[in-house]
């Protein structure tokens, strides 16, 4: 039955969702507990697993942006700040979901299994770090930033359609929500009704462009109503309720066999990448202000306070991180230098004409 | 064998495809309980279950994209595009991701998708339908863009596309689909992905050729031998690769060679045909390289169409022109 308007209030159409989607959280920007009842679904070892994950998280952004500088990778997308929306997420996971990551999301992939070298290696250029094994569950990361969130709602079909009991979780940002791909892929992962968890970064910005600028909607999250699917907005600074939203989303997609979507608000401390300027598009006030929720901070008094934390760990973690990263610059280094015959070798799996021609030609200058 | 349509053929590969591959899908807008706009997919829901055959929601680009995580995870994706000319509309996944997939992991993972869909004109189709797109497809490198003429090398050359872990695009024409029939064997075959055919043997000239435009030169071919001129023609059948093989063959034979398309001058692959004869033939050539293509605005009105579609006359034309230069 379709339930008919006989009244026009015109007014009431306009006030939109705005009381749909208040933020979810359960520790606040102090540490203190919002939702006592979500948090006592959390051992005291998974909370302080998460800060551990969070705490190496923003060690390993710290270094990657040093080792740009000093000329060993060729760019890094930094991601202090959104250790909450990419760290908590994945923790909410289980083991054989499948990931499907954006440019920004290479610490995270890191958790996920990827080799630190192999991300490095993608930093540098280098192809040599997207050759998965071949069950490793996760895609390439993605830089047509909506493009992803079709190819994870695929790979959900497919999970379906195999009666794998695992989800697919995609990550993406704000301004991805302007382009088609991110309605189709919602709209397609609702009408086939497939276990798609999409994560909508909101850490404010487009490169350079607020998102007051890329949409009239009031929150991203309510993107997904049209579409028919579940969405939600989430504290992206606090690792607790991220952790919570997407292992309750886990639940869902997997029970009901449907998507769901999930905007964090977060905010990224650094630059887009290490070539621009954020001082020509924010202020210092705006980023101080964003630096009194840092997850780490409020997970730090949490932990604290119940006597599982104590601050020597987190340098300990830190001195772990270079460690890591001096072992997977060393590897890194090792691997050969790309060569174009390669490159044509990998195009096709069964190579045509023009191609092996090509190999011939470079194979003779190569071997120079 | 039996005595099948051009569509009736591309049916029948797919009925050999879905019973001999257990990870293959059909899907696509129109595609299950209606058999598709060209009823290409007639009969096999209801044969295979929708599971295997299905309609999605329309949108080209979502139905690429999901085309892409399908064959990540192994699937032999074939999903049917409505018209190639709706194809502007996925060329993110297509040429973005599709095309650069296998390379993007190294070498280490294949995506065994062919995507299906009509193209050319000539029928009558409303604006926006109609086009002739395979010279854009066919310069994407990581792509195989097939091109079938006639009922048997349609099934075989479909076949040989799902079988294939290299994504494929297949262009079925849609003047072909009811025009042409030809005896096909019912059981399941395969026609090269990278060997052009020699459709009519000459002496004089070579006309190279592909699509709707191939039964052009025929018709052509067949009007020059009453006029004394035996001209070679050579069906592409693909036209990423090209078999410059063949094509280099019959020019170091006939020394002359005239190329003809459906689409504009400005696309194609007659550009890049002629520049690779003239580079690797250059010294047997007796005339320059010529071509024969529709003019380069738009795909037009229905109205005009055939005045602006190539023909045998201007075929036959420009093929005296080559030979009496």
């Amino acid at each position: 039955m379709v339930e008919k308007l006989s009244k026009l209030n015109f007014n009431k159409l306009v006030e939109g969702y705005k009381d749909d989607f208040k933020m979810y959280q359960v520790l606040d920007e102090k540490g203190k507990v919002v939702d006592d009842k979500t948090m006592k679904e959390f051992t005291d070892e998974e909370l302080v697993d998460l800060m551990e994950d969070i705490v190496w998280g923003r060690a390993l952004d710290e270094r990657t942006i040093i080792l740009n500088r000093q000329g060993a990778l060729a760019n890094y997308a930094t991601a202090g700040g959104q250790e909450a929306s990419q760290f908590g997420t994945l923790k909410g996971l289980e083991k054989g979901d499948f990931l499907v990551p954006g440019y920004r999301d290479i610490g995270v992939s890191i958790k996920h299994g990827l080799p630190m070298e192999q991300a490095f290696m993608w930093y540098r250029g280098h192809v040599g770090g997207n050759k998965y094994d071949k069950d490793f569950q996760m895609m390439v990361p993605q830089v047509v930033v909506a493009g992803g969130i079709t190819h994870a709602m695929g790979v959900a079909f497919a999970k379906k359609r195999r009666n794998e009991e695992n989800v697919v979780l995609a990550f993406t940002g704000d301004s991805a929500t302007s382009e088609g791909d991110f309605y189709e892929g919602i709209n397609f992962a609702g009408a086939f009704g497939v276990p798609l968890i999409v994560v909508v970064q909101n850490n404010g910005y487009g490169i350079s462009v607020p998102v007051h600028e890329q949409t009239a909607a009031e929150t991203l999250a309510q993107k997904g109503v049209a579409a028919g699917v579940a969405s939600i907005q989430v504290d992206g600074m606090d690792p607790v309720a991220t952790y919570a939203a997407t292992r309750k989303a886990r639940e869902y997609a997997l029970k009901e066999n449907k998507p769901v979507l999930i905007e964090t608000m977060t905010y990224r401390f650094g630059p887009h990448t290490m070539s621009d300027d954020p001082k020509k598009y924010r202020t210092e006030e705006e980023l101080n202000e964003w630096k009194k929720k840092d997850p780490i901070v409020r997970l730090r008094a949490y932990l604290t306070e119940k006597g599982l934390w104590e601050e020597s760990r987190e340098e300990e973690i830190k001195k772990e991180v270079t460690k890591e990263a001096q072992q997977a610059i060393e590897k890194m280094n090792q691997e050969p230098d790309m060569k174009i015959v390669d490159l044509l070798e990998n195009m096709y799996e069964v190579k045509p004409q023009n191609i092996q021609e090509q190999i011939e030609k470079y194979k003779a200058k190569e071997q120079k | 064998m039996a005595n099948l349509t051009f569509a009736g053929a591309i049916t029948d590969g797919l009925k050999n495809a879905l019973n001999k591959f257990d990870d293959t899908m059909i899907f696509g807008q129109d595609v299950g309980p209606n058999g598709g706009v060209f009823r290409i997919t007639d009969g096999l829901q209801d044969e295979f279950g929708d599971k295997r055959v299905f309609d999605t929601p329309l949108a080209e680009s979502g139905i690429l994209g999901m085309t892409l995580g399908l064959g990540h995870e192994g699937f032999r994706a074939l999903p049917e595009l409505q018209f190639s000319a709706f194809s502007t509309e996925a060329i993110s996944p297509i040429m973005g991701q599709i095309s650069r997939y296998r390379y993007r992991y190294g070498g280490t993972r294949n995506l065994p998708i062919t995507i299906r869909t009509p193209f050319g004109g000539g029928v009558g189709t409303p604006e926006l339908h109609s086009d002739s797109m395979e010279g854009l497809f066919g310069g994407i490198p990581g792509l195989r863009v097939v091109v079938p003429t006639n009922p048997y090398d349609a099934k075989g050359l479909l076949l040989s596309a799902i079988e294939s872990n290299d994504p494929v695009i297949f262009l079925e024409h849609l003047k072909l689909y009811r025009s042409v029939k030809g005896e096909v064997p019912e059981e399941y075959y395969t026609v090269p992905l990278d060997k052009a055919a020699v459709v009519k043997e000459g002496t004089d000239v070579t006309i190279v050729t592909s699509g709707f435009m191939v039964h052009e030169s025929m018709k052509a071919a067949d009007k020059l031998e009453k006029e004394g001129i035996s001209a070679e023609v050579i069906d592409l059948r693909t036209i990423a690769p090209i078999d410059m093989e063949t094509i280099r063959k019959s020019v170091e034979k006939t020394h002359r060679a005239v190329v003809v398309q459906e689409s504009q001058r400005v696309a194609g692959v007659g550009g890049n045909l002629m520049s690779e004869i003239g580079e690797r033939c250059f010294m047997e050539l007796d005339a320059p390289v010529s071509r024969v293509t529709a003019p380069d605005s738009v795909y037009p009105f229905v109205q005009i169409e055939n005045e602006w579609l190539p023909g045998p006359d201007a075929i036959v034309e420009k093929t005296k022109e080559t030979i009496n230069f």
